[in-house]
């Protein structure tokens, strides 16, 4: 009986257990240093003015509204967007498609192949998709020649982030759908359901807290995006707010790359940058805040 | 084979066959169930009896790769004929699950479910609806006050008498029930026992269960299933005491199964 002196195998075990935390700790540290960083550096920068002006003097005085609006309108389309095609294909990959015809496996690892595509090529996709092909083309049927739609805006940045999002949402959403037991499924069939009043009246209202699992991921992934909106609707500077779906629109992420890479005077505008960033983090905690607490209330709802 | 083939049943199938892709899981199968009686199939796991029960409300459509041949008839009209209309045979055969399933709704929820997805939309009719299938079942005194809670939060005895008055909230002609009590205590079997022996003045009911108990207490016929072959049916009594096969005789005496 040894009570102090250990084995080699409890060193190993030790030893091992010491090697995964400090690898955990790596992670935690290079957290901590981003946050305190833009925390002690954007902070002091934060005011009524910064959050609610628009930006003044070649960017070196006044605020970021236009980009904080411009940011959030566009997550808000692209979410608008995402939500109901992501679900549907989801749809119809679980609840429909036979899991091996070759329909179904090719969709699927469609899914999967647009998952792992770089996000600049989806903004070369955007422009070569949504404003050269869906907007000239509008352009040429009804107005006349006039540019209206064939030039880059917010609604195609927006779908373009919707493309580059889908996949988070359809896979949450298959995920919602098996976590849905098939005693229920059957249940509804057994009742004398069809298939598609099973899905909309039993299965879907469970799987509802799993897709907005799905859109809390997409917001948090598509409002951080900055490559994919760079040719298809963020501007460098605007006078006024986006009005309509052909508008271009300004943006915290972009606004943050102009600031860092086109400043004339990059002392003037380093608080600005920095003021950016931290709003850029809360606009991005404030949307998922938002989608968690709409789903912890549906949550509630149903227990 | 089995003897005196009812040709009147409410339920009846004709050298019904069953694959599982190339596996035969029922071999011709021929069967008459009557009506208004409470018919019990028995047999050891595997043999057939739950595959057979779901071809008489088509759940087995559910499941990929499954193939049938022969005849499944309710009333005499074959169930998988052109232009059978599933759900349409799903509203006249009942069903309930061997698991309690209630959907994670409220009581009265659940049991409106049925007439609901049928049109029904006036409040005070399903108010009456409900009344009635949960009395039927015999959970009214258990739950009327408070129709506005949790299914789930019923005990599983209860949760399956739901399931029971949930299924005949739609009026159904046939009730299938596919090992009703097998997760319940003894207690809790006993409720549904007795509630069988109710609703079979008015319901024609196939029960499959494990328990020859059960099948002694409940019903009036009862089949032997093995390896997917419909060994022997008679009225219970004669099953029990009298059967006229030997497979029969050692699986009922507790010899094997």
């Amino acid at each position: 009986m040894r009570l102090t002196r250990l084995t080699p195998h409890e060193r190993a075990n030790i030893a091992f257990g010491g090697f995964t935390a400090s690898a955990a700790l790596v992670i935690m540290a290079v957290l901590a240093f981003i946050v305190w960083d833009v925390l002690s550096q954007g902070l002091p920068r934060l005011s009524w003015e910064f959050v609610s002006a628009a930006p003044r003097d070649g960017m070196t005085a006044g605020g970021i509204f236009p980009a904080i609006f411009g940011t959030v309108l566009l997550v808000l389309i692209m979410t608008a967007a995402v939500i109901p095609v992501g679900v549907i294909t989801a749809i119809f990959l679980f609840e429909y498609a036979k899991p091996d015809s070759l329909f179904a496996r090719a969709v699927r690892s469609a899914v999967y192949n647009l998952a792992g595509v770089p996000s600049i090529v989806f903004g070369l996709f955007g422009v070569g998709f949504f404003i050269q092909f869906v907007g000239g083309n509008l352009d040429r049927l009804f107005s006349d020649g006039q540019v209206i739609w064939g030039q880059p805006a917010i609604l195609w940045a927006a779908l373009t982030l919707a493309v580059l999002t889908l996949p988070v949402v359809i896979v949450a959403t298959e995920e919602a759908l098996r976590t849905v037991p098939r005693e229920h499924r059957e249940a509804a069939l057994a009742l004398g359901s069809t298939r598609f009043e099973a899905l909309w009246k039993v299965v879907l209202p469970q799987a509802v807290p799993g897709i907005l699992t799905g859109a809390i991921l997409a917001v948090a992934r598509g409002a951080g995006e900055t490559a994919p909106i760079l040719f298809t609707g963020a501007a460098y500077f605007l006078p006024h707010l986006p009005t309509s779906g052909h508008d271009q629109f300004m943006h915290l992420g972009y606004h943050v790359y102009v600031l860092a890479t086109q400043s004339p005077d990059i002392e003037a505008t380093k608080p600005i940058l920095y003021g950016t960033v931290l709003v850029l983090l809360l606009v991005t905690v404030i949307l998922n805040l938002l989608a968690i607490g709409l789903r912890n209330r549906l949550r509630k709802q149903r227990a | 084979m089995q003897t005196q083939p009812l040709a009147t049943g409410k339920l009846a199938s004709e050298k019904l066959e069953l694959y599982y892709g190339e596996k035969r899981a029922l071999h011709g199968i021929d069967i008459s169930i009557p009506e208004r009686r409470a018919t019990a199939l028995i047999g050891p796991s595997g043999c057939g009896k739950s595959t057979f029960l779901r071809c008489f409300n088509r759940m087995n459509d559910l499941i990929p790769g499954v193939r049938i041949t022969g005849r499944a008839t309710l009333d005499g009209a074959d169930l998988y004929g052109r232009g059978v209309d599933v759900v349409e045979l799903r509203r006249r055969v009942g069903m309930v699950f061997q698991k309690s399933n209630p959907f994670p709704k409220t009581i009265w929820e659940n049991v409106a479910f049925g007439p609901r997805i049928l049109g029904e939309k006036d409040k005070t009719k399903l108010d009456e609806i409900v009344e009635r299938s949960l009395r039927n079942a015999a959970l009214w005194d258990d739950v009327k006050d408070r129709m506005q809670a949790s299914a789930l939060s019923l005990s599983g005895g209860q949760q399956q008498r739901l399931c029971i008055a949930r299924a005949l909230a739609v009026e159904p002609e046939v009730l299938l029930m596919d090992e009703p009590a097998s997760a319940l205590d003894p207690i809790a079997t006993a409720r549904i026992e007795d509630l069988i022996h109710e609703l079979k003045a008015s319901y024609t009911i196939v029960i499959v269960t494990h328990s020859m108990q059960q099948a002694a207490r409940v019903s009036d016929y009862t089949a032997f299933f093995y390896m997917g072959e419909l060994v022997e049916f008679g009225d219970t009594e004669t099953i029990f005491t009298n059967p006229k096969e030997r497979r029969t005789e050692d699986y009922v005496t507790g010899r094997f199964g």
